[in-house]
């Protein structure tokens, strides 16, 4: 076969050596803009995995690969004027000139032509060929040509940078985090080589533009980094090589072949550099190119298992690659975070990388992320290393609100299955939440709780509204204090209009057959087809609810109650008036968001002063709707500050169920992200659940403030006196 | 975790006679529970006729559909019918219900496809109504009428499951594929609130004996999955093919939480329901 390969970058090299080398009949041309010598770039990163399979592809170039490999397996964090180091992370890395030296070299020992200072500037130019392989980067001449059929999109990312070298040698890879007067700048350095050191410069389009980079020219901008970075760089040089401020490119093509051309590495696909992955995806597709073309006689075959093979692969890693670079895109909602934490967070910023994982990797450096959580938690902001010899992890430290301390940072609820009578919670409840105490919870919360009969969801929902109701909560919360150290948090709640319903073992939203109340929200819509029409709430009900709420809020202080929670989530009274889905009101409860707050704070306003001062108050609130045109994490962000301004100490946070239809998507701690973006974007403590039952999830969420509590999925030995819902076997 | 088998109903060319006989002994032992699959456009017994007949021979079992098609079915008709067979049954069925995966078992019936996941929502709200509330059904033998599961890998199958159903059944798979959906439905329920935990069902195939047995089991899941083209043969490579396979695939199962298992079978011959039972009463395994 008469092969052309345009491009002699790492994936083109690679792809031709392993042809030949397979098929020494083929006639392998490769076509070079640029001379043999010039190249662009550093070094460049390869795991240990990828090392294997250049080892299975050609033994020989492996070994030259290894010979020249720089090897580490620390990670160092500066940020702060601190230096935060955590080991075990093994990266490897090489001078890209070196490696396509070592390319080079092999395939004119194997008989290829290679043309270099060769411009092709239309394909027509090109003597026929059997196969063209288009390893002519993410500018690909091969896929504008055809652009029709690869059906190729770029998306550029919000950040600028600029690959530059210094001649330092770094003894590990290091992110740099410096603040100027411009804005943040971050930089991802790693060696390459015995004296030289990539150094990516990377900030937002603001700070770029405020630092006037985009009028600069290449010495100017390399003038500017030496200044930033003049206090990491000790006296060592930037070096440019030809480069630019540029924003990253993500490539994505849904076609790597055409008749008999096929797409190779950038020329098809690319992935943020914060990963380290560019050259490892074109290698790897040189790889798989390769063996399908040996594998296979008919082109068509051989080219369509490539694609088919490597296409998921490079999917899972361009996902990745974004993740990564959305935490980039938007660091500054970080910068709150102590060192510390900081890092544990970049660390474990992808979710592939635990607590539990880091404390195999360097143990020392999980034990200063404890000491630091107790220290931190016990209010002591003296030096990161206290006395103290071993801290608890995370999970274990005590908590602080107003003049509460919780003794951990767990929290659990009963299951709500054990129904009520006129409101009054039975004696199962109180076992049951009593047990949750026992089983170790520094804060116990109770299920949702009706402010007075007709705010119930189901008529065996628990009420905190009649004079009963204040000895029963008042027992319950000594049963609790008498017996453990945890305390108690009361959740307040106005059904709206997802109430009158038949019990929650029935399934959800069900109206009753018989009995039905009237109920109210903030516009008449139905929760479901089948469901009630609420009443829009007029000024007088409004009146009558915040007064019920400030009732059952002295109650809730004369009951002994450590903490107070109101329902602003999941759909019921509150959370109707704050959803654009289910607020559609013309005075000025609805409209924007300020407007659609306002009957919601003036409840908080009320309760907030009818509760004692030193007790905290916390608020459950919707992160997003999870449907279109409802809440966005955005508009919680908002409302989350809007709440802190207010007096609110901590945000319980939860999504979804503003409408029967939401899509949330479930699975093991799917509110994690929701409750990271409120606890660091509004700078309030959170709280979250979401299905976290092992305590790897609990330490990594605390230690890398993506929440302050956890709410533990209720582990088995709570669940097994839960009332059977119709008394089956 | 519980066991169950799967009865050969949609088995091409299977006699009615196998069928009773294969409730028969299932009901002897050791099994929990006889399953049953549907399908419109195929060789294959409809599934609550099939139940309501194996109600018959059996005394012991649960009666399982793993699942049935509920968007194919009258809301009313299906109500009143599984209610009958619940009561007929003295409370044994299991009515687990699903959109399905093939539009032409929806066009064969002159049913709407889209939309089917809204209307299957609906229906399961609405056969809890009929069994609570209405005069249509025979008494019912149990309040709440029979227990309600749920299938569906998509999120607004999870969220349906925990609005309104008693748990989820799982479509198949490695264990590790069931204890990710496990999870995703142990979330869900956790979200809606709902009290204790879903019951949480699966399912698998088995094929025990030479390779001519193997063969033909791995022949019948080509065929019944030729719809999802490239993925049958994956589905066919998880065929249960020696005791060793079936005891690593219940152990695996056990472990991510399932409540109780189905094993189908894909070769229509009594001997494999024996060594089924073989192996569930094998050394080591507790009686069921």
């Amino acid at each position: 076969m008469k092969i052309t390969i345009l491009g002699a970058g790492p994936a083109g090299l690679y792809s031709g050596l392993l042809i030949k080398k397979a098929n020494p009949s083929h006639a392998v041309t490769i076509i070079e803009r640029n001379a043999a010598d010039v190249t662009y770039g550093w070094g460049v990163v390869f795991s240990d995995r990828t090392l294997a399979s250049f080892q299975r592809a050609d033994y020989k170039t492996y070994e030259q690969i290894t010979d020249h490999f720089v090897i580490w397996d620390d990670i160092d964090v500066h940020y702060r004027g601190e230096k935060i180091s955590c080991a075990g992370h093994v990266i490897a890395s090489i001078a890209r000139k070196r490696l396509l030296n070592i390319l080079q070299s092999r395939c004119l020992e194997l008989g290829i032509t290679l043309k270099f200072n060769y411009e092709i500037n239309d394909l027509t130019e090109l003597d026929s060929y059997d196969l063209l392989i288009a390893a002519d980067g993410i500018n690909s001449i091969v896929r504008k040509t055809y652009a029709p059929h690869f059906k190729s999109s770029v998306a550029l990312g919000k950040a600028r940078y600029i690959w530059l070298g210094a001649d330092k040698v770094l003894d590990a890879f290091t992110f740099i985090f410096c603040e100027n007067e411009h804005g943040l700048f971050q930089v991802h350095a790693y060696p390459f080589s015995g004296t030289t050191s990539t150094f990516i410069v990377e900030c937002d389009e603001a700070s770029w533009l405020k630092a006037g980079l985009d009028q600069a020219d290449e010495a100017q901008s390399l003038a500017y980094c030496q200044e930033l970075l003049a206090d990491n760089l000790h006296g060592a040089t930037l070096l440019s090589n030809n480069s630019k401020w540029i924003s990253f490119p993500t490539l994505k093509t849904r076609h790597w072949h055409h008749q008999n051309i096929v797409l190779l590495g950038d020329s098809a696909h690319t992935a943020h550099f914060s990963i380290g992955s560019g050259t490892k995806l074109a290698m790897e597709d040189a790889i798989a190119l390769a063996s399908a073309l040996e594998q296979h006689q008919d082109l068509e075959t051989a080219l369509n298992e490539y694609e088919l093979g490597r296409k998921p692969v490079v999917e899972v890693f361009q996902k990745a690659a974004q993740e990564s670079q959305t935490y980039f895109e938007t660091i500054k909602r970080y910068l709150g975070l102590d060192p510390v934490q900081f890092t544990f967070q970049l660390l474990t910023r992808s979710g592939r990388i635990t607590y539990d994982d880091l404390r195999l990797r360097d143990n020392r450096f999980v034990e200063a992320v404890d000491r630091w959580a107790m220290q931190k938690a016990s209010g002591l902001d003296t030096g990161y290393y206290p006395q103290r010899i071993f801290a608890p992890p995370p999970m274990f430290t005590p908590m602080r609100l107003r003049t509460l301390t919780l003794s951990n940072r767990l929290v659990l609820s009963p299951r709500p299955a054990c129904p009520a009578q006129d409101g009054l919670p039975g004696e199962e409840y109180a076992a049951q939440i009593s047990n949750c105490a026992l089983a170790g919870a520094g804060l116990v919360v109770t299920e949702p709780i009706a402010i007075s009969a007709e705010c119930r969801i189901t008529p065996e929902s628990a009420g905190i509204y009649d004079t009963r109701h204040v000895e029963e909560w008042m027992r319950i919360v000594e049963l609790i204090r008498t017996r453990t150290k945890a305390s108690v948090c009361l959740l307040l709640n106005h059904a709206g209009r997802r109430g009158s319903t038949r019990p929650v073992a029935q399934g959800l939203d069900r109206p009753l057959h018989h009995g039905n109340w009237p109920l109210l929200s903030a516009s008449p819509l139905p929760y479901t087809p089948h469901s009630q029409v609420p009443r829009e709430m007029d000024r007088a009900d409004m009146d009558r609810v915040r007064e019920d709420f400030v009732r059952a809020t002295k109650i809730a202080h004369e009951a002994g109650f450590d903490l107070l929670q109101l329902h602003f989530a999941h759909g019921y009274l509150l959370a109707s008036f704050i959803s654009p889905l289910t607020n559609v009101r013309s005075d000025e409860y609805g409209g924007d968001l300020e407007q659609r707050m306002r009957f919601p704070l003036e409840v908080f306003d009320a309760v907030r002063a009818a509760w004692p001062q030193d007790k905290p108050i916390a608020v459950a609130l919707s992160a997003t709707d999870y449907a279109r045109d409802g809440l966005e994490v955005d508009d919680a962000v908002i409302a989350a500050r809007r709440l802190k301004a207010h007096g609110c100490d901590i945000i319980a946070v939860l999504a979804g169920q503003t409408t029967v239809d939401s899509e949330p998507a479930y699975g093991r701690g799917f509110l994690t992200p929701l409750s990271d973006r409120i606890r660091n974007e509004a700078a309030i403590p959170t709280m979250v659940g979401g299905y976290l039952t092992t305590s790897d999830e609990v330490n990594t969420i605390l230690a890398a403030g993506r929440a302050d509590l956890c709410i533990i999925d209720p582990p088995q030995l709570l669940d097994q006196d839960w009332r059977n819902p119709y008394g089956k076997q | 975790m519980r066991v169950g088998v799967g009865l050969p109903s949609t088995l091409p060319g299977v006699k009615g006679q196998l069928l009773l006989e294969w409730a028969c002994r299932a009901d002897d032992g050791p099994f929990s529970s006889l399953g049953v699959l549907d399908r419109l456009v195929y060789d294959s017994y409809e599934p609550l006729i099939t139940l309501a007949t194996a109600t018959a021979v059996t005394r012991r079992v649960k009666l399982a559909t793993t699942i049935v098609i509920g968007p194919l079915h009258n809301t009313a008709m299906l109500a009143k019918a599984a209610a009958s067979l619940d009561a007929l049954s003295n409370g044994r069925l299991v009515l687990g219900l699903a959109v399905g995966a093939r539009k032409e078992d929806y066009d064969f019936a002159g049913i709407d496809y889209r939309g089917r996941g809204k209307r299957l929502s609906e229906q399961i709200s609405t056969l809890r109504s009929i069994w609570e509330d209405s005069t249509i059904c025979p008494a019912m033998v149990r309040p709440g009428g029979p227990d309600l599961l749920i299938g569906g890998l998509s999120d607004r199958g999870y969220a349906r499951m925990a609005r309104y159903a008693d748990g989820y059944i799982h479509g198949g798979g490695p264990p590790r594929a069931f204890a990710r959906a496990a999870d995703n439905a142990r979330a869900a329920w956790s979200d809606a609130g709902r009290p204790g935990k879903p019951q949480l069902w699966a399912q698998g195939y088995f094929a025990l004996g030479d390779d001519t047995i193997k063969d033909a089991g791995y022949r019948y899941l080509r065929d019944y999955y030729a719809f999802t083209g490239p993925f049958a043969d994956r589905i066919a490579a998880g065929l249960l093919t020696s005791p060793q396979a079936v005891a690593q695939f219940m152990r695996g199962y056990e472990e991510a939480g399932c409540d109780e298992l189905l094993l189908f079978p894909t070769v229509p011959d009594l001997t494999q329901l024996d060594r089924l039972a073989e192996i569930l009463n094998g050394p080591g395994r507790r009686a069921m």
